[in-house]
């Protein structure tokens, strides 16, 4: 059994665009945030120009509960780069107000994780100062 | 209306030595001796080709001072084939050449290779690569359909067997594998087993299309374009690579299924069905693919894929052979293009019955694919004996 845990201080940085910049201003502030169309109230997520739903441009960054359940996962042995330490749980998590994203599961054994499973959000804060949301199961 | 390919059709093709390290070559030099391979096997000269695809074949372009001519910088796989396809069918060129290689980007093995590594903000940091990807798809199907872990080593083992008879493979003679093999490798992204994924390696290929009606003086028998299309959702490794990723048009179309709205356009251009394929040239970067492919085109039933690729079906014997050169598992996957092309050339030479290790007895429709699902696209070939 391994017990995941966050990446360490040399993985890859984020380089936020336009876009994006609220999405990781929000990390910073231990906030998880998506886009919301004002016309018809999808969500939208990674950060967009247009609601993925029906085009329309007003879109508004909102909180989110931070919580969702696991929508698909894998466990990775051979890493990316030496960077990354195995192993470590990449997934899929369907947020509560229906949008996905792609993060890190930490906090439990690697063979804990399976699809369905209730996971919330969790900020690790790193020594520049760079803030990157995980899960864990709840 | 006629036939959109009817006046073209691949004369010849080429691929170069493959190894996981060709000495004495970079990426230029290798694609290079691909073009010269390709041209030679149609029984052209350079001065032939008035027009070229990729940056490679480009650089062919210059050295042999056959410009001005055509280009374009389509560098992926089938998308380039078309493209050099529909330049003949349009009248830009009468003779184009579809080259590329790789040589010399990644020797050093502490990391994936390069083409495998997204930068992307919302991927990078949380150790995503190819496999990563695409096993993320794998899963989501094997929790939907009950799909395991034995079907999907099955499939590497049937390809990996086809590979190690090519005497032109990178693992020729490696073999024979059982699924039970597939198992015992060591996990890389869980259900993925090392050999359940491509390899590295180093290669280039060419393929040359040329006018139908200047095809016949040519030195082989023609091969002709039934069908094409092409399936992209989005840029690859930057947003989750979810199954049920819907669109709007076609909210029936999801991410899981990409690759059958191409698959169903090919098909109608050619006026086939999946039962009118004899040899199935699929892209496997991973074992997964090929149990989404025979789903998403058609060949079997949502969720049936895995009981479709161990009912005998894929082995060479089968209804519907599949990779036969061994693909990226065991013939080569020299980059990140190289090994697309490459599914087109393996069903060229089945069309021509020169395939060197499964030549598949009388084979006249070959589909061949690129893509897959964890990359969020899907690109579909038909190639046949028959002039449209």
């Amino acid at each position: 059994m391994t017990v995941l845990r966050a990446g360490t201080g040399d993985i890859p940085r984020p380089v936020p665009g336009p876009l994006s910049r609220p999405w990781w201003d929000g990390c910073a502030e231990g906030v998880l945030r998506f886009q919301r169309c004002e016309d018809c109230g999808a969500a939208t997520h990674t950060p967009a120009l247009l609601c993925a739903s029906c085009a329309s441009r007003r879109l508004t960054w909102t909180d989110s509960s931070g919580r969702g359940e696991i929508y698909s996962w894998t466990c990775v042995w051979r890493p990316v780069t030496p960077s990354m330490k195995v192993p470590y749980v990449p997934l899929i998590v369907t947020m509560e107000e229906g949008w996905w994203m792609l993060a890190n599961l930490v906090g439990c054994a690697h063979d804990e994780v399976a699809i369905g499973l209730p996971v919330e959000v969790e900020f690790h804060r790193f020594d520049d100062g760079f803030v990157l949301p995980y899960f864990h199961l709840t | 209306m006629p036939h959109p390919f009817r006046d073209v059709a691949v004369v010849g093709i080429h691929n170069t030595q493959q190894a996981k390290v060709l000495e004495g070559h970079d990426s230029q030099s290798i694609a290079l001796e691909a073009s010269l391979g390709a041209i030679d096997d149609a029984g052209l000269s350079p001065r032939d080709i008035d027009g070229v695809v990729g940056g490679l074949a480009s650089n062919f372009l210059y050295q042999s001072r056959i410009g001005p001519a055509w280009r374009s910088m389509s560098p992926l796989g089938i998308p380039a084939v078309l493209e050099g396809a529909m330049a003949i069918a349009c009248g830009l060129a009468t003779t184009v050449l579809v080259a590329t290689g790789e040589a010399g980007s990644y020797r050093e093995h502490s990391r994936t290779a390069p083409w495998t590594r997204p930068t992307h903000e919302f991927v990078a940091s949380y150790g995503m690569f190819t496999a990563a990807e695409f096993a993320l798809m794998a899963r989501r199907h094997m929790h939907m359909y009950g799909t395991t872990a034995e079907q999907m080593a099955h499939v590497a083992a049937v390809i990996r067997n086809n590979g190690s008879a090519h005497p032109g493979a990178v693992y020729s003679g490696r073999g024979p594998f059982t699924a039970a093999d597939i198992l015992d490798s060591r996990m890389i992204a869980d259900p993925f087993h090392l050999l359940d994924c491509a390899m590295t390696s180093e290669g280039a290929t060419a393929l040359v299309l040329s006018r139908a009606d200047r095809a016949d003086d040519l030195a082989h028998r023609p091969v002709y374009l039934l069908g094409g299309g092409t399936d992209h959702l989005g840029p690859s490794y930057q947003h989750p690579p979810a199954w049920d990723l819907g669109g709007v048009r076609r909210p029936d179309l999801i991410g899981g299924h990409v690759g059958r709205r191409a698959a169903e356009e090919a098909f109608a251009t050619a006026g086939l069905g999946p039962s009118d394929v004899d040899v199935c040239e699929f892209y496997d970067p991973f074992s997964f693919e090929i149990i989404r492919q025979f789903e998403a085109f058609g060949f079997c039933a949502e969720g049936e894929g895995g009981a479709y690729v161990t009912s005998g079906a894929i082995e060479p014997d089968g209804a519907t052979p599949v990779t036969t050169d061994g693909g990226t598992m065991s013939f080569s996957h020299g980059g990140a293009a190289v090994q697309l092309i490459q599914r087109v050339v393996c069903g060229v030479e089945q069309l021509r019955g020169t395939c060197a290790s499964m030549q598949v007895p009388g084979a006249e429709v070959a589909m061949c694919t690129g893509g897959g699902s964890g990359a969020l696209f899907t690109d579909v070939l038909l190639l046949g004996t028959e002039r449209p």
